[in-house]
């Protein structure tokens, strides 16, 4: 296994915040690694410290086989990064703005690629449209096209597609899978549980600390969950009477269906005992990833809480 | 640290597509110009009349009540005060009462009869040369008419030995009396300054503003390649109003164009890209747009003021002075008049152009020093 990502202790404060926190990140190359945490919890400073945008105050390690971050420059070239907001030029046309990129990288064949990379897209015959005028999706796909446009062995996507439309998500990352394939390193951060599942390998961060890593299943099954789901008239009402009971973690409406959780077996099933009747009927799924990083946030949130107090 | 030319070539072909594309641009471009030249030029060309006169008459004859008439239909003085004394004169004259003090003599009758070279005398308060000019040129046509019903029969002049009197203007306050001529041109040294330096500032910022930088920044293009790339488009802006700006104030204002020519244009593309590197400078500490805009403002006004744009710059305070001659705007501004009107030569403005040269320098330094390659 090599390690196209390798840094330890990575780390970086705005002023009194903590955005990152001694963070140590491996990833694989060739994998899809998905990079998740709530809002604030520092994803996107992560991303810009290990493309160069951002100079860490503490971390070391190799970045495809250079040194990070002394060799960030060379680094760099070798990284397509794509940006949380949209980031080429709105008042030029697609094609304008391929063509910058192909030139600022002194990529041979300027035309050739550009027009490879617009029938790749299937843009084509929009290439003289502004790129300010394209819709939230295509935004995206221009974006992650240009983003590769000069062969990046690594690929850090910074939530590509937040406000995109299942379609077209679902285009997005079957993109990714391919890019993958041809052995492109991927890291990815995102909200959506679905594309969680869709990593080789999930990284979850909070409030600027690296709190599990793992593939899904392995986290779901370090995180010593437990779930029951009750299905039948109405069982998502049952959540109000069952919240807060001991034994119980989590509660989590699943359509008209309810998820309960908990890491202690016996104290889950005494709390469910009382309901255990007509018209609801419980059986033990699996718990999802969702639940998982829910709890993850419950237990580490607590211990900061502690810690303050 | 090579420099890449395609790198460079590349911005400034983004640069120029995003120029031409944007309207407001455009309007800052051309309109800008345009309009303030004719402004100030219409302004201070302006011909204001029925300015404030004080006469003091010691000769109570005919002819002075006609000159005096003659004064008055001209359109340009209204005697507002008949004073007794010179002192009460002086008096309005300082309080800025009357713009004009006229002064006929008790033995101009005598005189104008005898012909011994009689004079009145006119004290303008010229500390606002525009306003007295059409006035001043007005009282040089007076003794041609003002005495016309008067000198008939045995008094009749004969034509050849000229008008009947004299009329002796003194300027009080301004005696160097910049007209427009010498506002024209120095509003090319400030239009440049503002449309310049607030482009640069504003197309910089306008990067970070909208998230592009971040793009920018994870591209391989360096700092230094940036700023070339960024400011050649304007550079070409420059050269364009300042053509504009000649152009029209020799066609408006009958501008006269003495020459110079080679210390003009060493001065001017200097002073273009200073002002564009100083744009480039605001734009590395601003956040965002109105910041950046407000800055330039910060900096547009005491080039307007200290300058000797708009007052003479030897009429200032010492400390002004100095702070006036650290402004790159008022070494451009002595360039520009010295070719403009007095077709100096590249030799007497060496010390300009120099003080032109180490602006570029410093600023452009700073620029290239400040400008950060992370988002940090
Ligand atoms: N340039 C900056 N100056 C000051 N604070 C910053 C800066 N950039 C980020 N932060 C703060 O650092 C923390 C981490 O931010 P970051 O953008 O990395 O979070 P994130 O995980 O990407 O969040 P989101 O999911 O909302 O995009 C936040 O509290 C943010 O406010
Ligand atoms: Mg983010």
């Amino acid at each position: 296994m090599t390690l196209a990502i390798d840094v330890a202790d990575l780390s970086k404060g705005f002023g009194s915040l903590q955005a990152v926190d001694h963070v140590a990140i491996q990833v694989e190359e060739g994998h899809i690694t998905g990079f998740l945490g709530p809002n604030g919890s520092g994803k996107t400073t992560t991303l810009r410290m290990l493309c160069g945008l951002l100079t860490p105050d503490s971390g070391k390690g190799q970045v495809l086989g250079l040194d990070f971050p002394a060799e960030a420059e060379r680094i760099k070239r070798q990284t397509g990064y794509m940006t949380q907001r949209f980031s080429l030029y709105e008042d030029l046309t697609i094609e304008e703005n391929l063509a910058f990129i192909a030139r600022v990288y002194s990529l041979d064949r300027i035309h050739e690629r550009v027009d490879e990379t617009l029938d790749k897209l299937g843009l084509r015959d929009r290439r003289k449209q502004l790129a300010g005028n394209l819709s939230g999706g295509w935004k995206q796909r221009l974006a992650l096209a240009a983003s590769v446009m000069h062969e990046p062995k690594l690929l850090l996507l910074d939530e590509p597609t937040a406000g995109v439309d299942p379609q077209a998500r679902r285009d997005f990352w079957d993109e990714i899978h391919r890019l993958a394939d041809e052995g492109i390193t991927v890291l990815v951060s995102t909200h959506y549980m679905d594309e969680a599942e869709r990593c080789h390998d999930i990284a979850y961060i909070f409030n600027g600390r690296l709190i599990a890593r793992g593939t899904g299943g392995e986290l779901i099954a370090q995180s010593g969950l437990i779930t029951f789901e009750a299905e039948g008239e109405r069982a998502d009402r049952l959540a109000r009477d069952l919240a807060g009971k001991p034994g119980i973690e989590m509660v989590a409406p699943f359509g008209a269906a309810l998820h309960v959780s908990g890491t202690d077996r016996a104290a889950l099933e005494k709390a469910i005992a009382p309901f255990r009747r007509d018209p609801w009927t419980w059986s033990e799924v699996s718990p999802t990833l969702e639940d998982v990083f829910i709890q993850l946030m419950r237990t580490h949130g607590g211990q900061e809480e502690n810690l303050a107090a | 640290m090579g420099l890449s030319l395609s790198r460079i070539a590349a911005v400034v072909a983004k640069e120029f597509i995003q120029l031409v594309r944007d309207r407001l641009t455009y309007a800052m471009i051309i309109g800008v110009p345009i309009g303030q030249l004719l402004l100030f030029g219409y302004a201070i060309n302006s011909d204001p009349k029925h300015l404030p006169t004080a006469v003091l008459v010691q000769d109570h004859g005919e002819l002075s009540r006609s000159v005096i008439g003659a004064l008055q239909r001209s359109g340009y003085f209204d005697v507002v005060s008949a004073a007794r004394s010179q002192g009460e004169m002086d008096k309005l004259i300082e309080r800025g009462t009357i713009q004009f003090a006229i002064t006929i003599p008790g033995d101009f009758t005598r005189r104008v009869v005898r012909r011994d070279d009689p004079q009145i005398l006119v004290e303008a308060d010229a500390s606002d040369p525009a306003a007295t000019g059409g006035a001043v040129a007005a009282l040089a046509q007076l003794p041609q008419y003002a005495l016309m019903h008067d000198l008939k029969g045995p008094l009749a002049t004969p034509s050849a030995t000229g008008p009947p009197f004299e009329v002796v203007v003194q300027r009080r306050y301004n005696p160097e009396s910049i007209t427009s001529y010498n506002i024209v041109p120095g509003l090319l040294a400030t239009i440049l300054t503002l449309t310049l330096v607030m482009m640069t500032a504003l197309a910089v910022t306008r990067e970070t503003e909208r998230g592009t930088m971040e793009m920018l920044l994870s591209t391989p293009v360096r700092p230094l390649e940036v700023m070339i790339g960024k400011l050649t488009p304007y550079v070409v802006v420059g050269v364009i109003q300042a053509a504009i700006i000649l152009v029209l104030a020799r066609l408006l204002f009958g501008v006269p164009l003495e020459g110079g020519w080679l210390a003009l244009a060493i001065g001017m593309l200097l002073f273009i890209v200073g002002s564009l590197a100083l744009g480039f400078l605001i734009s590395t500490v601003t956040r965002n747009q109105l910041q950046a805009m407000q800055m330039s403002v910060f900096y547009f006004l005491p080039s307007i003021l200290l300058s000797g744009f708009l007052f003479p710059f030897r009429g200032m305070p010492v400390w002004a002075q100095w702070l006036g001659t650290i402004l790159p705007v008022t070494h451009m501004l002595r360039v520009v008049r010295g070719s403009v009107l007095k077709g100096v030569g590249l030799g007497d403005q060496l010390g300009n152009l120099g003080a032109l040269a180490l602006f570029v320098l410093v600023v452009a330094g700073l620029a290239i020093k400040q400008y950060r390659t992370t988002l940090d």
